[in-house]
């Protein structure tokens, strides 16, 4: 009877769950409602917290909870600190959790709710929490190494140097596709423009606050920060109906991007407490907040979803971004359902404050659980949108035409009406000049959201709510940022200190100048070409990172699998294999499509070529004439990128089979670098007490 | 109802680094011996090493 009690609640989430799945997939025509999205998410969840993960924990990695982790036993009371789970949670969480997860899913809904819904639940379950989970258990058991030096260790050198190189390019590919999604949401709108610009100024009061004048006080600090932040917000409003001052804040997007990239340098050389750490503080609770106020909002409003489960852009012929279902839904979704990028956070980060092994499945599995949640959110803050708006607002200039009526009567002639009253109407409500060509998501996530918001605290203040979103999106996109080029600098720095030893030095000025300054125009550089492209650039730039990001995810699996094989547990390194194997087919088949397909909205060299033609043979405008030689360079590099990507990624995967069948043949290889089982005294004394 | 708000409020110290003076503290009195060879740190010193150290690495994600 006490067992039967224990079954029936997960078979009655089990019979919820399917049943959710299937009312979302099988409805056709009808609107549904949003609750279904979140119901199915929720029940796949729990189901596979559940088993799935408790099985892996104990079966698969025989997690050991008498053994001292690596912040128990170095702990200094600085980096190494035994931390409370829940606490380890809400870091972790910080830290994997941004961007990603809302862009992504808002380009891919051009498909329809329905596949991107799907990847994002399944490919969380079966792969993203897996590879987050695994990767923060083995780093755990190798004293908080980091996933580079993880490669290095167990596979060898060509697997450590495709680690370091690989996280390198992705950033900068990173960097560059966030910087123009800030800049497509600032572009023209100086209510944006103004709310963003202030949070630079804040985060630098925030920052001499909690350093100088009340050290320590970050609570304190940061509460000044918030309210001055929403002061901001309100404030922008000012600006925009302001004759004068709305002119120093109404700017191209060209401009922007200038503006955008010296930051990007002065964010990488000024010294962290001043304004990296602030903004971090800041983009943290707005992060925290407004993601709660969106599921509070979703779950009590039940918005119906507008968009069709599938849409007709599945063949290939999407608006936003070129290119079929499979393998593109995958790669554009990415950090939702996987994200390679949470291997270097679950690596060398977070272990350093893991207490006690036991709650590696909680932080590693559950932490990404809840980003794919906030992929789902997404999701439905862009597919509540009737899809004609949708598209309006995402469809670059050079799809649908540069002026309203030409691109209302594209949209509409693909079955999804709108009219340039509405869109005028919306863009009025919004407080914006013009909702069109706004690609790159935020803004069309920004109108989601200020709908959804707008229909639960008060319709009167949409203009703020849509402003609220831009910022909230902006502040945490210009932290990766400036994160990011920081992170790429030291990289660098390393990198070329192996070349000239007095570069590696990190405080030393000119090379700390030189190397920001290199990966500053590492990512300006797409970024520049991102927003001179007439199609909106992020069509270009976000498969690239995506292809990035999920071979990133490919490397730190190999390191997993390789690692599960030498251990002599083959017969469980499928929890792995399968979804490296899946994201090997998904970035070999982008890759292979983004170099060699024919049709110039998917293929680099297609493009380029058919731009080619059209320049020799005078057929373009005398403006698109000028960046034509421009465009044609970048499409070409970005062709050798990719062949670049795929190399490095089948060179891992060799090379992760080299030591696999050796290891399997009883054939020397490298040794495992477990440290040695230490007991726990923190499991003693609790056990005692 | 109030030891609810208390133990949030606790953790919202403690994610935030609110409280990383006071942890040192404990730290220091409970593990450090060499009181000579590392003298304890004044709350803004400690600041700003603590706040140096966090931001080594990668930290934040996509």
């Amino acid at each position: 009877m006490n067992k039967l009690s224990k079954i029936i609640p997960w078979l009655l989430i089990a019979l919820l769950g399917a049943f959710a799945l299937s009312a979302i997939a099988l409805n056709r025509g009808e609107n549904i409602s949003a609750l279904w999205l979140i119901t199915a998410a929720l029940c796949v969840y729990a189901l596979a917290y559940r088993f799935y993960s408790a099985w892996i924990a104990a079966t698969v990695l025989v997690v050991d909870e008498s053994r001292a982790t690596p912040a128990e036993r170095l702990d200094n009371g600085r980096d190494f600190v035994p931390t409370h789970k829940w606490i380890v949670f809400g870091h972790h969480f910080a830290a994997i959790a941004g961007p990603g997860p809302l862009v992504g899913p808002t380009l891919a809904a051009q498909f329809g709710y329905l596949p991107g819904t799907l990847w994002i639940i399944l490919g969380a379950v079966i792969g993203g929490c897996v590879q987050d989970m695994v990767i923060l258990f083995l780093s755990t058991r190798r004293n908080a190494r980091s996933l580079g030096q993880m490669a290095r260790d167990e596979l060898g050198p060509l697997g450590g140097t495709a680690a370091l190189i690989g996280t390198f390019t992705i950033m900068i590919i990173l960097i560059a596709v966030l910087g123009l999604v800030v800049v497509n949401a600032m572009k023209h709108s100086p209510w944006a423009t103004f709310t963003v610009a202030a949070t630079i100024p804040i985060a630098m009061i925030v920052g001499v606050y909690m350093r100088h004048i009340r050290p320590g006080q970050v609570l304190e600090a940061s509460l000044i920060g918030v309210v001055l932040l929403l002061l901001s917000v309100a404030g922008g409003r000012y600006i925009d109906e302001n004759e004068t001052l709305r002119l120093i804040f109404n700017h191209e997007g060209l401009t922007l991007a200038w503006w955008i990239m010296a930051y990007g340098l002065a964010a990488a050389i000024l010294p962290v407490w001043l304004l990296l750490a602030p903004r971090d503080y800041l983009s943290t609770y707005m992060k925290a907040g407004t993601i709660t106020l969106l599921a509070i909002a979703i779950i009590t409003l039940q918005p119906s979803i507008k968009m069709p489960a599938i849409t007709a852009f599945i063949d290939g012929t999407g608006p936003i971004f070129g290119g079929k279902l499979f393998p593109f839904v995958f790669i554009t979704i990415a950090c939702g359902a996987i994200s390679g990028f949470h291997s270097l956070i679950a690596s060398g980060t977070t272990p350093k404050l893991l207490k006690n092994e036991g709650d590696i499945r909680m932080i590693g599995y559950g932490g990404m659980l809840l980003e794919s949640f906030v992929a789902i959110m997404a999701m439905i803050a862009a597919t509540v949108l009737e899809p004609g708006v949708f598209f309006a607002i995402n469809s670059g200039a050079g799809i649908v035409g540069a002026d309203a009526a030409t691109a209302v009567a594209k949209i509409s002639s693909w079955g999804y009406p709108v009219t340039v009253e509405s869109m005028q109407l919306l863009a009025k409500q919004m407080g914006e000049e013009t909702l069109f060509a706004r690609t790159g998501g935020a803004p069309s996530l920004a109108v989601g959201m200020a709908s959804i918001f707008g229909n639960a605290f008060g319709e009167s203040l949409l203009a703020i709510w849509y402003h609220f979103a831009i910022m909230f999106e902006a502040i945490f996109i210009l932290t990766t940022l400036d994160a990011g080029t920081r992170v790429g600098r030291f990289m660098l720095q390393d990198m070329l200190g192996n070349i000239w030893p007095k570069m590696g030095e990190t405080s030393w000025t000119p090379s700390v100048i030189l190397s920001s300054a290199l990966v500053v125009s590492g990512w300006g550089y797409f970024l520049y070409i991102g927003v001179i492209d007439p199609n909106g650039g992020v069509n270009i730039l976000w498969p690239l990172f995506g292809i990035a990001n999920q071979m990133l995810a490919a490397i730190a699996l190999c390191v997993a699998t390789g690692i599960l094989i030498k251990s002599g547990k083959q017969k469980y390194a499928w929890i792995t294999g399968l979804p490296l194997t899946w994201l090997i087919i998904i970035t070999s088949t982008a890759a292979y499509q983004k170099i060699a397909s024919t049709d110039i909205r998917i293929g680099f060299f297609a493009a380029a070529n058919d731009l080619s033609a059209k320049l020799s043979a005078g057929s373009l405008s005398p403006e698109k004439a000028k960046i034509a030689p421009q465009l044609i360079f970048n499409l070409q590099f970005d062709a050798w990128l990719t062949v670049f990507f795929i190399s490095l990624l089948w060179l891992i995967v060799f090379d992760m089979l080299r030591v696999a069948i050796r290891s399997i043949n009883g054939k020397l290889v490298l040794p495992l670098s477990e440290s040695p089982h230490s007991p726990s005294r923190l499991v003693e004394d609790w056990v005692r007490d | 109802m109030v030891g609810l708000f208390k133990k949030a409020w606790r953790i919202v110290r403690r994610l935030s680094g609110d409280d990383a003076y006071e942890q040192y503290l404990i730290h220091y009195a409970l593990k450090h011996s060499d009181h000579d060879e590392h003298p304890l740190l004044s709350k803004a010193e400690f600041f700003k090493q603590w706040q140096d150290e966090k931001w080594k690495g990668v930290k934040r994600c996509c």
